[in-house]
Parts: C-alpha cells; sequence; structure tokens
C-alpha cells in the first residue's frame, strides 16, 4: 500500500525499485507482445484449462461454462473500472459494499411499488453516487483513497444491512431473474457473455484507446507531471471512481436477479476477490501498468481453477487458498523478475554484449 | 502525511518559543480529541439508561467487550505506523484459536504452554507476511490480502465442519474468560498490560522511534542507515503475536470455536487504528489513540440500541467515525503544516 496513493509532494515515490518506463520499444514487436504479463496469465490460463479438460471428467461440459460465467460475472464486471482505478495509483474497497446497498435499494424499491426498471434504473444510480463519495472524498479532500473505502465500506454495507436489518426480498418476478440466466437456444451458453464482452470491449477502449486512458496511466507513473502535461488529475480520478460505483450497482442488481433475493449481507467479500483478480491480472498497485487483456485472464484464471477445484472435488476452502498464494505469487514474482533484471543490466557489460542495441532507452537505467 | 501531525512537541521549535507545558500539550494531543468522544457517547448512553455503565453487567461489558478488539488495534497500529497495513490478523485470530482449541481436545498439555504455542504461532504467520512485505518489497495491502486467504483457508481446510465447545475447553481459561479482578474483567488486565508495554516500547525504545521513522519517510530512514528490514519484521511479527494472543482471549470469552471466528474484524482493527488517530500513511499515532478507538468502536456498538437506533446500522456509523476521523487528521495537517511554514517566515 505504501506508495500507491502517496500525497503529491513527494516526487520520487519510493525507491528505485518502483521506476517504470514505458514499453521498450527497442525490441522487436512479437517479443513484446509476448513477454508482458499479460501474456503469462493468459499462458498460465491456457495451461490450467487443458489441464483441466484432460484431467477433470466432465470439464469440458456446457454446464460448467454455464456457471462459470454465472459465478464470475459481478467479478468480471466490477474489475473493468477497479483497473482503471488502480492504473490511477488509487484503490477501492467499498465496491462489495456497493454492490450490497445497490441490491438493497433495488429490492425496497420494488417492494415499495415501483416497476423494476425504473428501480433498477435508480439503484444503478445510487452506485454511481456511492462511487461519486468516494472519488469527491479522495480528490476534492486530498484523501488516501485505501482509509476512505475502508470507511465506505463499514459505510455501504452499514446502510444496506440497517435498511433490511436480516430480512430478505426474495419475490421476484420470474421474467426478471429468467432474463438474467437464460441461455442461447438449447444451448448452454449464458445470454449474459455477450453484455460481459461489450462491456470489456468498452473498458479496454476507454483504457488503451483514448486520452483519458493515458491520462490514467500518466497519473500513476507521476500524478504530478502527468498535471503538468496537462491531465485534469481530479475529474479523471472521479471519473474512475464514478464508473466503479456505476458498474458495482449495475452487479447488484444482477446479483438481486441471479440469486432472487435482496439482502444486506449479499457479495460479501467481494472486494478482495475483485482486487486479487486485478493484481493477478498484472495490474501494478503501484499505480501506472496494466491492461484490461490481463485483467479479463485474471479474472478467468480465479473462476477456472474455482470450478476445476470443485469439479474436483476440492472445497471451497482450498480454492480460498489457492487464490491467496496466486495473489502473493502474482506480485512476489513481478518483483523477483524486476530485481534479476536489475541485476542482470548492473553488471558491466563485455564488449560482446555492448555490440547489440541492448537496452538504451531514455528512462530504463 | 509526514511526522507532522499530532506530536505533542515538534523537535524543531525555534529556542523563543517557550516549552509547551504538559497540560498543554496533554489537551492538544489528537488521543484526547477521541477520549472525549467516547466519554461524550458513554455520558450520554448513560443518561438515558444508567444501566449501561453502572449495573454489575454494563460496567464489566464495558471493560470486556473490547478487550480482543484492543488487543488487534495495538498490533495494527504498531504495522501501520511503519507505512504497511496487516489484513490478515482476522485469519491469524482464528487459526490460533481453533489452534489452541485442538490442542486441548487433542493433548493434555498444561494451559500456559497452549497460550504460549499460540502466541507463538501467530507470530511465526506474522513473520511470514513480514518477510514477504520486506524482501519483496510489494506493498502490504497486497501480501496480507493474499494471506488472509490462505490462512482462512488452512483455518477452514483443517477445521472442516468441526466444531470446538466450551465443554472442551479447560475450566480454568473459562472462568479467567469470565471472572474479574477487583471488579475488573481479568482479560480487559491482560489487554491494558498489552497496551502498556506496547505503548511504552512505542514512545521510549529505539525499536519503536525507528518504527515512526521508516513510517514517516522509507527511503529517509534507508540512506539513514536504519534496520528497515528487520523493524518492518519486529512490526509484522508483533501483530502475529498480538492476534494469536487476541486468538486466545477469543477461546477464553467464548469458549465456542466455530467457524466464522475472527471473520472481518481485520477491518475493525485498522478501523480503530485510524479512529483513534494513526494516520494510515505511517509517522504518526500512538497505540493508545488506537485501544481507545478500539473502545470507541465497541461502545458505539453496544450503544446504539439505547440511543433508539437499530444495532443494524452500526456499521453505517461505524463508517462514518472512520470518514470523520481521517477527514479531521487531513485538516490537523494542514493547519499544523500552516503554522510551521509562518514560523519559518518570521525567523
Amino acid at each position: 500500500m505504501s506508495a500507491t496513493s502517496t500525497p503529491p509532494r513527494t516526487p520520487e515515490k519510493g525507491s528505485a525499485t518502483t521506476t517504470r518506463t514505458y514499453a521498450d520499444s527497442a525490441r522487436p514487436l512479437p517479443l513484446r507482445l509476448l513477454l508482458t504479463r499479460d501474456a503469462a496469465v493468459l499462458g498460465l490460463l491456457v495451461a490450467v484449462v487443458s489441464y483441466s479438460v484432460v484431467a477433470i471428467p466432465n470439464f469440458d461440459s456446457q454446464l460448467t461454462i454455464y456457471f462459470l460465467v454465472l459465478d464470475i460475472a459481478p467479478i468480471l464486471l466490477i474489475a473493468l473500472p477497479m483497473t482503471l482505478v488502480i492504473v490511477t495509483g488509487e484503490i477501492d474497497l467499498s465496491v462489495a459494499s456497493i454492490v450490497a446497498v445497490t441490491s438493497v435499494l433495488f429490492g425496497v424499491l420494488t417492494r415499495e411499488g415501483a416497476p423494476i426498471a425504473l428501480a433498477a434504473v435508480l439503484a444503478v444510480l445510487a452506485g454511481a453516487l456511492a462511487g461519486a463519495v468516494n472519488g469527491l472524498l479522495v480528490t476534492k479532500l486530498g484523501l488516501p483513497s485505501l482509509a476512505v473505502t475502508i470507511g465506505t465500506l463499514a459505510l455501504y454495507r452499514g446502510v444496506a444491512v440497517g435498511l433490511l436489518g436480516t430480512t430478505a426480498i426474495t419475490d421476484w418476478p420470474d421474467t426478471w431473474t429468467d432474463a438474467v440466466t437464460a441461455t442461447f437456444g438449447e444451448s448452454q451458453i449464458p445470454v449474459i457473455v455477450v453484455p460481459l464482452a461489450v462491456a470489456a470491449a468498452l473498458f479496454g477502449l476507454l483504457l488503451h484507446l483514448t486520452s483519458f486512458g493515458r491520462g490514467l496511466f500518466a497519473i500513476g507513473l507521476s500524478s504530478e507531471s502527468a498535471r503538468f502535461s496537462g491531465v485534469d488529475v481530479e475529474r479523471t480520478k472521479l471519473v474512475a471512481f464514478v464508473l466503479t460505483g456505476l458498474v458495482s450497482g449495475i452487479a447488484g442488481v444482477y446479483f438481486t436477479l441471479r440469486y432472487g433475493s435482496s439482502r444486506g449481507d449479499n457479495a460479501t467479500g467481494l472486494e478482495l476477490q475483485v482486487i486479487a483478480a486485478v493484481l493477478l491480472g498484472g495490474v501494478s498497485i503501484f499505480g501506472g501498468r496494466g491492461a484490461i487483456p490481463g485483467v479479463l485472464g485474471g479474472v478467468l484464471l480465479i473462476g477456472v481453477i474455482g470450478s476445476a477445484l470443485r469439479l474436483d472435488g476440492q472445497s471451497a476452502n482450498v480454492i480460498q487458498i489457492v487464490t491467496g498464494v496466486l495473489l502473493i505469487a502474482s506480485v512476489v514474482s513481478a518483483a523477483l523478475l524486476g530485481w534479476v533484471s536489475r541485476r542482470v543490466r548492473r553488471r558491466p557489460p563485455t564488449a560482446a554484449e555492448a555490440a547489440p542495441p541492448a537496452v538504451p532507452t531514455a528512462g530504463g537505467m | 502525511m509526514t511526522t507532522l501531525a499530532p506530536e505533542p512537541a515538534p523537535a524543531t521549535k525555534p529556542p523563543a518559543a517557550r516549552p509547551q507545558s504538559r497540560l498543554a500539550s496533554l489537551l492538544k494531543a489528537r488521543e484526547t480529541g477521541i477520549l472525549l468522544a467516547l466519554v461524550a457517547f458513554l455520558a450520554v448512553t448513560t443518561a438515558i439508561n444508567p444501566r449501561f455503565v453502572f449495573s454489575t453487567d454494563g460496567f464489566r461489558d464495558l471493560f470486556l467487550t473490547p478487550s480482543i478488539l484492543v488487543v488487534l488495534a495495538v498490533g495494527q497500529a504498531m504495522v501501520i505506523i511503519t507505512r504497511n497495513v496487516d489484513l490478515s490478523v482476522g485469519s491469524i485470530l482464528g487459526l490460533t484459536a481453533y489452534l489452541a482449541g485442538r490442542l486441548f481436545l487433542d493433548t493434555g498439555l498444561p494451559i500456559l504452554v497452549v497460550v504460549l504455542l499460540a502466541v507463538l504461532a501467530g507470530a511465526v504467520l506474522g513473520l511470514v507476511n513480514g518477510m514477504l512485505v520486506a524482501f519483496a518489497r510489494v506493498p502490504a495491502l497486497v501480501i496480507t490480502l493474499g494471506t488472509l486467504y490462505v490462512y482462512r483457508g488452512i483455518y477452514l481446510q483443517w477445521a472442516g465442519s468441526d466444531r470446538i465447545n466450551a465443554s472442551d475447553i479447560p475450566d480454568g481459561l473459562l472462568s479467567f474468560g469470565t471472572s474479574s479482578l477487583l471488579g475488573i474483567p481479568q482479560l480487559a488486565i491482560v489487554s491494558f498490560v498489552v497496551l502498556a508495554v506496547a505503548a511504552y516500547w512505542m514512545r521510549t525504545s529505539r525499536g519503536g522511534r525507528e518504527l515512526y521513522a521508516i513510517g514517516s519517510d522509507p527511503a529517509a530512514a534507508t540512506l539513514y542507515g536504519l534496520k528497515d528490514k528487520q523493524r518492518i519484521l519486529t512490526a509484522f511479527a508483533a501483530s502475529g503475536a498480538l492476534a494469536g494472543l487476541a486468538g486466545i482471549l477469543y477461546v477464553a470469552r467464548y469458549g465456542t470455536i466455530s467457524s466464522g471466528v475472527g471473520f472481518g474484524i481485520e477491518l475493525e482493527a485498522v478501523g480503530a487504528a485510524v479512529i483513534g488517530g494513526v494516520a494510515i500513511f505511517g509517522g504518526s499515532g500512538t497505540v493508545v489513540g488506537a485501544a481507545i478507538g478500539a473502545y470507541l468502536l465497541t461502545s458505539i456498538d453496544r450503544g446504539l440500541p439505547i440511543l433508539g437506533i437499530p444495532d443494524f446500522w452500526q456499521r453505517a456509523v461505524v463508517g462514518l467515525l472512520i470518514l470523520g476521523a481521517i477527514v479531521l487528521d487531513k485538516v490537523l495537517a494542514e493547519r499544523q503544516h500552516k503554522k510551521l511554514l509562518a514560523e519559518r517566515h518570521r525567523s
């Protein structure tokens, strides 16, 4: 957490270990595409999937895919905007609480007679509002996002539990709950893969192909220099937090309909799974680095490992252990690789090594 | 967030200024504010329902209920002061509580040995966190999020659907958990001792001061030649050991160890420290403040129904308190910053 969102007063974040540069353009394109954290995650994903298909009975059945998609949908949805937030060097721990509060609000509004569609829209807007509160506290007051969102984690969860107590709202019309779990025709492919894919594409475009997205990376690398190069740091961060709230609201509505239940303790602990998936996908917790394809790989990896272990008869506890070990391994391995490559570079170049175009980039040293 | 915030007497005072009197610095301390808030809350709830404090049970619960959280908050404060965080304490608490229960059930070890083993196990788990953080130079948030999963997974896998009941726990420990000495519950006395030792160490010892130095500017601390890795290891091991002790306190207090033990308590511990004025970016705050924060959290938990607020809203109030505390810290830090600037201009 240390350097994540240190107030911008300190010019250099941490020590030399956090020095980073943009992708090394000196190397040929195929190498640049292959030797990334994204590629590593996706490769690991392919390995796990192929192993599971061969070794675990029923893993390749359509039903497995059906439940896999339905289960990871909320994690996948929230991981997208969470990537934007973490790329700026901030964090949002309150997402699961926003899911719960929007789920409860959706339920309460429907119970009070609002049309379901209207209730859903209002709940999603409430999610955006909750994200805006986070964002304003972080940008306008300059508070650390870690502390702010620990506070709003408790606050939003408290409102959710306060509104419904231990009761649940469970009478949802079948047309709505069926719509969420519907499949394409006779197959077992759930219809929600379409909106999920659209959301992933939209966030991929936003992060990687717009000036807003470049601004996010610039802020994560150095918010001071981002400001001097014309990025509206506060507005950009605020938008990232509002998007996170909005998408958490959508996930809240989905969660409610998927399980047909609106409860105050819905989605407890989901924030940890989302953050684990994002970091596993190669997004740097220090900000400034990460990509949507890697994040999708991280989410799928967690989902696939979970369903493979479950089909293999392992308990949910083993899945927890594996998730935790993966999370630690993903960050420790990055640190280890960085250490090794620095060691290698620091070695005085021999005549043979100095000749080829090694690493003569501007900031790489 | 440098050390500016609530340190009572800044070391860099111009010689002209008179040293602050002890009373003035005590009144200005960040801890005083939170203590006043606690007293005010207790006063209001007691005015509405005198039994809240002035009955045997009320008085006992006033000290007994917070003791576990106080122990956790003290450890958490030590870690946060080094600009790290330990999210795994809830899982360590659960794991050590179950370990203690298993040892009672399967071996005939004396209570004291089991207690020591549980604390030691907590320290080892904390040391694992510390080593990953100190040597891999990875943010503690990520590492301890990972070990939160791992430790909890190990605990649940080990425990399965087993559940340890009060009848399996030696009577000596259970009666320790419920009895009082001079009207003060013994568990609370344990938490006071922990608090006093930690507060003394943090305030006076070289190691304690170095924790503050590392938290307020890690790079400067390294350049200055402080043994930062060793100190961070110490802080995490202390946090783990205290979580282990909290696990024992849990066994003594409740007797039953089921799968939910310690779930989510890590955020309460962080919340208590933040409410008590421990800055999340390290370098300032005290363990005493964190302990008062823990008292405030648990008292609010118990007191809300008396104020006519259903206790379902407890977490919302806790959230508002955390937000209020960090806003207040920010305001205080900025005011201090301006004051120091003004002083520099004058000289």
